[in-house]
Parts: C-alpha cells; structure tokens; sequence
C-alpha cells in the first residue's frame, strides 16, 4: 500500500511537471525554440501571484486571473521585441540570448523581492486531503493535476481544432509557405509565446503554493520542465503530460526507496528513457 | 494594351552573394496568362519569390496596381491579392487536405474561390479532404497546392513548375483546370520547363537567361529558333 501511495502521489506531482513542461513543449513545437529563462519566468509567475494576492487581499488561485493576462502579455511582447530577432538558421542566438534573460529575471527578482524564500498561502487549501481506498490524497495535489490535464487539453485542442491551432501547426511546418497564406509569423510567434506563458502562469502560481520559492530555483524548474518535455517526446503535449508523470512517479519512488534519493531517481529514470528511446515516448517532431 | 496589373522595373535579385536577376524588366497585363520559360537557374523562381514577397527587393522595383510592393512581407502581399503556388508543392505535412485549403482562405479576400468550389474543381479532394496532405499522390498534392492558393480569391496568381515530377496523363489533368481557374478574369503567371505546354495556355511567354530577359513575344508567333536562342544563348 505504502508502493502504491508513492505512485500515485508521483503521478499527481507530475502534473506540476507537466505544467512545468507545457510552455517549453509548445514553444519548441512551433518556433524550434529551447527557452532557457522558462523556469525563471516559472518563478516571476510566482512572485506576481504572490504581489498580486498581497496587495489585494486575494486568495493565490484568485489571482491568476490577473497574472495569467500579464505573463501572457510578457509573453507576446517579449517574442515580438526580442526572441524573433534571435530566431534564424543558427540554434545558437536563442539559447544565449534566453540564457541572459535568466540570468536578467533572477537578479531583478532578487532585487526586488530580496532572496528570502516566499510562500503563497492557500489556507486550508493546503492541508486539506481525502481519502479513496485506503489513500489519502491531498487536495493540493489533486486540483493541480486535474488543472495540468485540462490546461494540456486546451492547448491540444487549441492546436488541432482551431485556426490559430492551424496558424501554428503551418508556420511550424514551413515559415515562407505560412508567410505565403498571409500569417505574419512575428505576430504568430508572439501569440504562441503568450499562450505558453499563460500556462506558465498557472504552473507559477501552483508551485508557489505548493512549495516555498526564491528567486534562484529557476533553474531546477527548468531541468524538469526539460526532462518532462524529452521524455514525452518533442512537440508532443500529451507526451508532455506523460513525461511529467513518469519524472513525477521516478521521483516519489526513488524517494520510498530513500529519502535521498528523491531527484536522483528521477534523473536517472530520465537518461534510462534517452538511451532506450532517444525521441521520447510519443515524438511529434524531429530534431 | 490593358493596364499592367503588375510591373517590374530593374529589378537585381540575390541569394547571398549570388545575383540571381539582373536589372530585370516585366509587365503583365490584367487578365493574362503569361509564361515564363527558361533553363535551370536563370532566376524563374527567384523572380517570382521576389513578387510574393518572398525574397525583399526595393519598394519601386516592383508595383503591383501602381502601388509599390517590394518592400512588403510576404503575408502583407497575398492581402493584395497575389498568390504563389510554389514549386514542389510544400503543401503542409501537419495540416489534413481540408486544413491546407482551409488556411489558404485566411487571407479573408472575397471571391468566387471556396472549399466547396475548389471541391468542384478537383472532385478527388473532397474524398480525401480528412486525409493527410502527405498520404495523396503527387498529383493530388498538386491539386490542393493550387485549391490552397486560389482560396485567397486573389486577382494575380504565380504558379512555379507545376507539371514537375507528375506523369504526362497527371500534367494534363492539372492544365485541363486551368481554364476554370483563369476564366473568371484572374490574371496567371505560368513557370513551365515545357516549353510547348507554356505557349499552348500563355498570351505571351518571357524567356530569361541568366537572370535577364532573353526574348518577349506573344505567344502565338514565336519561333522554335527564337525560343532555342533565348533558351541557349547561342545561334
């Protein structure tokens, strides 16, 4: 029983993952873009939850409705402004121009917020849990996995039922042919980036309730959103959600097995899937 | 003479360091169909890259209804009206048959062109419309390339080599639609290696060499001679 409950709550904290991963997925199955600041853009997600549920008295949930405009309005004008001017042939400008943005949100983040850590407070929220067959189940963990397969829903819905799904999957495919059907890829670009960090704002808002934030965790964000992405397969969403479930499940296990344990397992279980499978489970796109 | 829909004026053209056209000169007329022939590299597709804005030229180095386009963006050029079937297709492998149509019709232009007209037009694409774009033969790719055009309504279309890599009986089929599409007034522009089919459907025919006009003639009263001239560059 005791197996069965570090399974389970590992494929609920894959859906924290797969939130993680959702942005990162979207943005390289569109624009073939490694955004190396997404988990810190995790992070600032984070800290406007916390701002907006401080000044206003807001439950952290509550605030998403502010912050999930803002981190897509970011979103849109930072591809606009400077992520399309980095995308060409060479795959090496968006790497270092996203790596100085990292480095760029961790420092003002730090300046602003200083580097004590912070927590968004749930209340009740929190602790509250329930039982089904012998488990117990938190809420917290439960409502964030539920949220992170509808929000992967949506964008498989969004990409493979709507027009602007449409716009993405033909600008993916072939930018001149798309340019040539009237899409202005920059103004495509910028809205694939909004979309991703609309739902990096809620992967933001549910870390920051779920565990206590600083400006420097960024990075490890990254590595799972990263790890999530790879396992699933590039450009594949519900290969996301898969890969965050598995880095999710490897996690807990290895943690039942010793507490220690915890992140290496999931790394480990990570390079195992790479080596068997280098495209992942359920691989869209290549290269 | 009818009014120019479009007219190119010194227009040089260059991939990197390459200059693929010359100070190229070109008038179409609205309503034609006009051929353009030539070898391998003489700047055919180049030129009409540059029409759709494909490749950036200078501002009055092509004007399309008197006002200057060679600056735009290519998405900013098919809302005027002008559409590039490219060469080779390069239908979009992710969207199905209906999806390619579909977002050739973006655009918004008003027009006789619809998902059910283009249906009428090529009848075998409403039987494969949910079907991968990548599943159809060459021909039936070809098909939904110039239905994906013509689903912008647009007033000048370009089409790049589209009898090539298709069977001679597929090729016919492809030039028997020809009729329906440019009936409706469009004017067409037509890159053809052969160089009979070009002048059987063309009012006139261009043949450039080396990124330069070689011969301009209407296309009923030129010769074999003058063609292999243009086309060689030897007498």
């Amino acid at each position: 029983m005791e197996w069965l409950n570090a399974v389970v709550q590992g494929v609920l904290l894959g859906g924290l993952y797969a939130l993680f991963a959702a942005g990162l997925s979207l943005i390289f199955g569109v624009m073939r873009l490694v955004n190396i600041a997404h988990g810190d853009l995790i992070v600032l997600a984070a800290y406007l939850g916390l701002s907006t549920s401080m000044a206003l008295g807001l439950h952290p949930l509550l605030s998403l409705v502010l912050v999930v405009p803002v981190m897509a309005a970011i979103g849109y004008a930072l591809q606009r402004g400077v992520l399309n001017r980095t995308l060409g042939e060479d795959v090496l400008p968006p790497l270092l121009v996203t790596f100085g943005l990292s480095v760029i949100l961790q420092n003002a983040l730090l300046e602003i917020y200083t580097a004590d850590p912070q927590k968004l407070s749930a209340e009740v929220m929190e602790t509250a849990s329930f039982s089904v067959g012998g488990l117990t189940l938190g809420v917290l963990p439960v409502l964030t996995f539920v949220v992170a397969v509808a929000a992967i829903g949506a964008l498989q819905w969004i990409f493979y039922h709507t027009p602007l799904g449409r716009a993405f999957r033909a600008v993916s495919d072939n930018q001149d042919i798309a340019q040539l059907m009237g899409l202005n890829k920059a103004h495509v670009f910028g809205l694939a980036m909004a979309l991703a960090l609309a739902v990096t704002a809620v992967a933001g808002i549910f870390l920051g309730i779920r565990t206590s934030f600083d400006p420097s965790i960024g990075g490890g964000r990254l590595i799972f959103g990263f790890e999530a992405v790879i396992i699933g397969g590039l450009g594949s969403l519900w290969g996301t959600l898969a890969g965050g479930v598995i880095l999710g499940v490897a996690q807990t296990v290895g943690a039942k097995i010793d507490p220690g344990w915890q992140i290496l397992s999931g790394h480990i279980v990570f390079l195992l899937i790479l080596a068997v499978r280098p495209n992942g489970l359920l691989p869209k796109v290549s290269g | 003479m009818p009014e120019p829909i479009l007219q190119i004026d010194k227009l040089d053209a260059f991939h990197g360091d390459f200059q693929a056209l010359y100070g190229l000169d070109l008038t179409i007329a609205e309503g034609e169909v006009l051929a353009i022939i030539g070898a391998n590299g003489a700047g055919k597709t180049t030129l009409l890259r540059s029409i759709a804005g494909l490749m950036r030229n200078e501002a009055d180095q092509i004007r399309y209804r008197g006002r200057p386009i060679g600056a735009l963006r290519a998405d900013q050029v098919a809302g005027l009206g002008i559409a590039l079937v490219p060469e080779g297709r390069q239908l979009f492998p992710s969207l199905s048959v209906e999806e390619n149509l579909q977002i050739g019709g973006r655009v918004g232009r008003a027009g006789p062109w619809s998902l059910e007209t283009v249906f009428g037009l090529f009848p075998i694409l409403r039987e494969r419309r949910h079907q991968a774009s990548t599943s159809l033969s060459g021909g039936q790719q070809q098909m939904v390339a110039i239905g994906r055009a013509l689903m912008a309504n647009p007033d000048l279309i370009l089409f790049d080599e589209i009898s090539l890599g298709l069977a001679p009986i597929i090729i016919k089929d492809i030039y028997d639609a020809l009729p329906g599409i440019v009936g409706g007034g469009v004017t067409a522009v037509i890159v053809e290696q052969d160089i009979t089919k070009a002048l059987s459907v063309s009012s006139r025919v261009y043949c450039l060499q080396e990124g330069r006009v070689s011969l301009e003639s209407a296309s009923d009263n030129v010769s074999r001679e003058e063609i292999s001239r243009a086309y060689f560059g030897i007498s």
